[in-house]
């Protein structure tokens, strides 16, 4: 019953995340909302592992969480100095 | 050592939502890094080895998750800030005090 409860307040703030995503205006502040949501997201799928009783989201998470890591690297560099 | 778990979770989760409130609030692009990056670092460690308490069988995996999010995303938003900086993407009107051009030694 406590997982679940976690579960609506790790979403409620994966949702002011992507509200960030939306209202940002410049190109870094939709960059940083970006990184937030992803580490928040890693954490809320390692938390569906335990709910849904299933060992495969840990893989998931930890693919998504080095995938998230090159993406935001690559944007950092196209920020800095274009392509 | 399920309770342990369930609080520690708590404790996590409650960090998350913290740090995504502050993404929402804070004013400008720095500030925005400060509040996201330490919160959900902090939040996403607490929460991922919350769950390896929980479930004893899955600890080491959970403990490889939570020490690469420990390492990567300070990283990913020390990149983030240095790019910015060097777009010139402004302050907020309130700063007191801006030493960037004085260390670098660059010329606006």
């Amino acid at each position: 019953m406590a997982i679940t409860i976690f579960i609506f307040i790790i979403c409620a703030g994966l949702l002011i995340c992507i509200l960030r995503m939306v209202l940002g205006p410049t190109m870094a502040d939709r960059a940083i909302a970006m990184d937030t949501a992803t580490t928040v997201s890693v954490a809320l799928l390692v938390l569906l592992g335990l709910f849904f009783d299933r060992y495969v989201y840990l893989d998931v998470s930890l693919v998504y969480s080095i995938i998230s890591f090159v993406g935001l690297i690559a944007i950092a560099r196209y920020l800095e100095k274009g392509i | 050592m399920e309770i342990f778990g369930m609080i520690l979770i708590g404790i996590g989760a409650a960090f998350l939502l913290i740090g995504s409130i502050g993404i929402y609030r804070m004013p400008d692009v720095y500030n925005r890094i400060q509040a996201g990056t330490k919160c959900t670092t902090l939040g996403s460690f607490l929460t991922i080895i919350g769950v390896g308490v929980v479930q004893p069988e899955w600890f080491w995996k959970t403990l490889i998750i939570a020490i690469f999010v420990l390492v990567s995303n300070p990283v990913s938003s020390h990149a983030l800030g240095r790019a910015s900086r060097k777009k010139r993407i402004s302050l907020y009107e309130k700063s007191v005090v801006d030493k960037t051009d004085e260390f670098t030694g660059q010329q606006k």
